[in-house]
């Protein structure tokens, strides 16, 4: 496969936004904890920011509570002077968190208690991105770090990610916000100019179906939403443009599948479109074969001839594996391929399949490991364990 | 013999890439042998049943996607969230007009996305709208409606609808119809199926998923440890095997013997790779284990040489049925 050859070094040495996205389930929280690592053991001070880590990975990196504070990982080679902090999301904390900074102790309260809030805060599909931006937003205002590696929300699509924060920006900037917030503000006879046909038509649909108290609940919701934040869009837009800056760069992570390569093939283009830096495809669970001159027509045929001469049926086993091998390396490397020949310009970085899950310090090395060593210099999988268990 | 007989309403759940879509599909067309009519559904706008039934994006229209062995139908419908608002508006309250004027406003959008809970009362009533039509009113007639639900980290609080909404709407038509798909949600005519793949994250994740289910009052139904390998080393090699400690001089005199030059750079890659599926048995077993001790019925589908299509489906589906989810 010819790509177009990566300098992953060069990257996490200059970096100061690195933001891991693709499918879920496809290694993203692996793929940027080992990129901070790296990065951290190269000399620079990083933090990841990881969503929803596997439990016993979280364990590994010391991150046992959600609580949105950036904790040392221990057990990271400091020597080169850098160092590597992790932090989990806790969306609604976060969003909490805006609320009590912005408002006062009252007001605050009141929206912090209201159900609207409540069910926003913990549920709107956009919640947990626009938390991610407005996390990324404070670990980097923070100044503490050189580099922030981001971990994105595990979306029904990659593209929600990129889209969220506006959504919900524009959502409460919108006109229907508008439309519940005319009686009260204009109130009493001011009301009756802005009791269009629209908004009372609105107001009585919504009231049938959901119930007057309901109505109320959303307007003084909106209405403390409002005042507090003012310009909610321009929060986001401003997080937006933190994605645009010089220094920020994005990883898409995918594995050799169908589906996982089309949400990761429509990122690329959506970055494209939007100028956002891509950085590189970094394509997990690849697999590959130690001996591919051995093919699988033949493999195949040897197991049949040691099954009917009865002998060594070790081997006729072992071959069997190997073919199975070979065919699902041949599969995943077509998939790679056809991605390659799409996108052209985008530099794909493979990264063996693992047998297991990745669970600790030392598993993430070997996976950036092959990152850094770039798609040709991967040796197969077998080869490079007995390499560096050796 | 089903395990499920009382069931009308089959909820496919699993985390992302175990092929729920594929278990939700093949599930329809089983249940659909022998002449049964059968509604399948997707809610999350992905268009994953077109995409695997080869036909263009569904609309928001019943449309029928196969022919199921013995002559049964399988019809597909993605649900979305602002069409099933409007017909809701329709249906109830003959407010066409006023939903197309609702939607000019962005207040659908709003409504939807302020409250999301709203928004899987909107989806699950559709689904529960399909799975009790009766004779006399419109629409097709189902003997199964199959759900291609949210994923299972999600799958809890989409199908609790009750209580997502309970804070927001405490009366009205909303709460009516969200009161009433909890009623059918848990029902015995109401079954969620975990999907899992037989590796760390989504076995944790179906375990976790049955808890929070169990919690909130909706009924289990059954585990579809789905993709699952044929081990294809002897059983007491397999701990050898993933240690790296096969016998290359047997090896080599095997390979030998077959007929294929053998020499030590092609024994440690064979080895290597060996070493890589026990690894691999290996983990499928504890797994398996852990799935076990959730004590409910499981079936295990196999791992598909290449990419799914139809064919395919049938085949799936025969297993599934063969084992007794159907």
């Amino acid at each position: 496969m010819s790509t177009r050859p990566f300098e992953l070094d060069a990257l996490l040495d200059s970096a100061s936004i690195l933001v891991c996205c693709g499918a879920g389930g496809v290694g993203k929280t692996t793929t940027s904890a080992a990129l901070a690592l790296r990065a951290a053991e190269r000399g620079r001070r990083v933090c990841v920011l990881t969503i929803d880590p596997a439990r016993r990975l979280a364990q590994s990196m010391g991150l046992t509570e959600l609580d949105n504070t950036p904790r040392a990982v221990a057990g990271v080679d400091v020597s080169n002077g850098g160092s590597l902090d992790a932090m989990m999301l806790d969306m609604k904390r976060t969003f909490d968190d805006i609320v009590l900074a912005h408002a006062d102790p009252q007001r605050a309260q009141q929206i912090l208690s209201n159900p609207f809030y409540v069910s926003l805060s913990s549920s709107f599909a956009g919640t947990q991105e626009y938390m991610a931006m407005e996390k990324l937003g404070q670990l980097k205002r923070d100044g503490t770090w050189e580099l922030i590696v981001v971990d994105t929300p595990p979306s029904r699509s990659a593209l929600d990610f990129l889209d969220a924060p506006q959504r919900l920006g524009r959502f409460l900037d919108g006109r229907m916000i508008r439309l519940l917030l005319a009686p009260a503000k204009a109130g009493g006879r001011g009301m009756m100019k802005v009791f269009t046909a629209g908004l009372s038509m609105f107001t009585n649909v919504l009231t049938r179906i959901i119930g007057a108290q309901a109505l109320k609940d959303l307007s003084l919701f909106v209405t403390s939403l409002e005042t507090m934040f003012g310009g909610f869009r321009e929060r986001a837009e401003q997080t937006y443009r933190l994605l645009k800056e010089p220094g920020t760069a994005f990883v898409v992570v995918a594995v050799p599948e169908r589906d996982a390569l089309r949400e990761a093939a429509y990122f690329v283009e959506r970055l494209a479109d939007e100028q956002m830096p891509l950085a590189m495809l970094a394509l997990n669970r690849v697999h590959t074969s130690g001996a591919p001159q051995l093919s699988v027509e033949r493999s195949l045929a040897a197991a049949e001839a040691l099954d009917d001469s009865g002998e060594s049926p070790l081997t006729a086993a072992v071959l069997r594996i190997h073919a199975e091998r070979l065919k699902t390396s041949a599969r995943d490397g077509h998939l790679a391929e056809r991605f390659v020949a799409a996108h052209p310009g985008v530099p794909v970085v493979q990264v063996a399949a693992q047998p297991n899950d990745v669970h600790d310090l030392d598993g993430l090395r070997l996976i950036v490991d092959e990152l850094a060593n770039g798609p040709d210099a991967s040796p197969p999988v077998s080869a490079t364990r007995k390499k560096r268990a050796g | 013999m089903s395990d499920f007989p009382s069931v009308k309403l089959h909820v496919v759940t699993g985390k992302g890439g175990t092929g729920k879509t594929t278990v939700a599909a093949s599930l329809a067309l089983a249940l659909a042998a022998g002449g049964r009519q059968v509604l399948l559904t997707e809610v999350e706008g992905r268009q994953g049943i077109a995409q695997l039934f080869d036909a263009p994006p569904l609309p928001y229209e019943e449309r029928k996607v196969a022919v199921a062995r013995g002559g049964g139908e399988v019809y597909a419908l993605a649900i979305d969230p602002e069409a099933a608002l409007l017909e809701y508006l329709e249906m109830f309250y003959n407010l066409k007009r006023a939903g197309s004027a609702l939607k000019r406003l962005g207040a659908i959008d709003f409504a939807t996305t302020i409250a999301p809970g709203l928004r899987d009362v909107l989806l699950t009533g559709k689904v529960m709208e399909a799975a009790t039509r009766e004779r006399r009113g419109g629409g097709r007639l189902y003997d199964a409606v199959v759900l291609d639900a949210p994923p299972t980290g999600r799958i809890a609080r989409f199908l609790n609808v009750n209580s997502e909404v309970a804070g927001l709407a405490r009366m009205g038509p909303v709460r009516q119809q969200a009161d009433s798909v909890m009623t059918l949600l848990r029902s015995r005519k109401t079954a969620v199926h975990l999907v899992t793949v037989l590796e760390e994250m989504p076995v944790q994740e179906t375990i976790d998923g049955v808890a929070e289910l169990d919690r909130v009052g909706l009924p289990v139904g059954g585990v579809v440890v789905n993709m699952v390998r044929e081990p294809l080393l002897p059983f007491d090699r397999i701990d050898d095997a993933a240690a790296g400690r096969l016998d290359r001089a047997e090896l080599s005199r095997g390979l030998k013997s077959a007929g294929l030059e053998s020499n030590d750079e092609l024994v440690a890659a064979l080895v290597g790779e060996s070493a890589d599926h026990a690894g691999r048995v290996q983990l499928e077993e504890r797994e398996r284990s852990e799935l076990a001790e959730l004590e409910r019925p499981t079936y295990e589908l196999p791992m598909l040489a290449d990419t799914v299509d139809l064919a395919c489906l049938y085949d799936l589906g025969d297993q599934l049925a063969a084992q007794g989810l159907v």
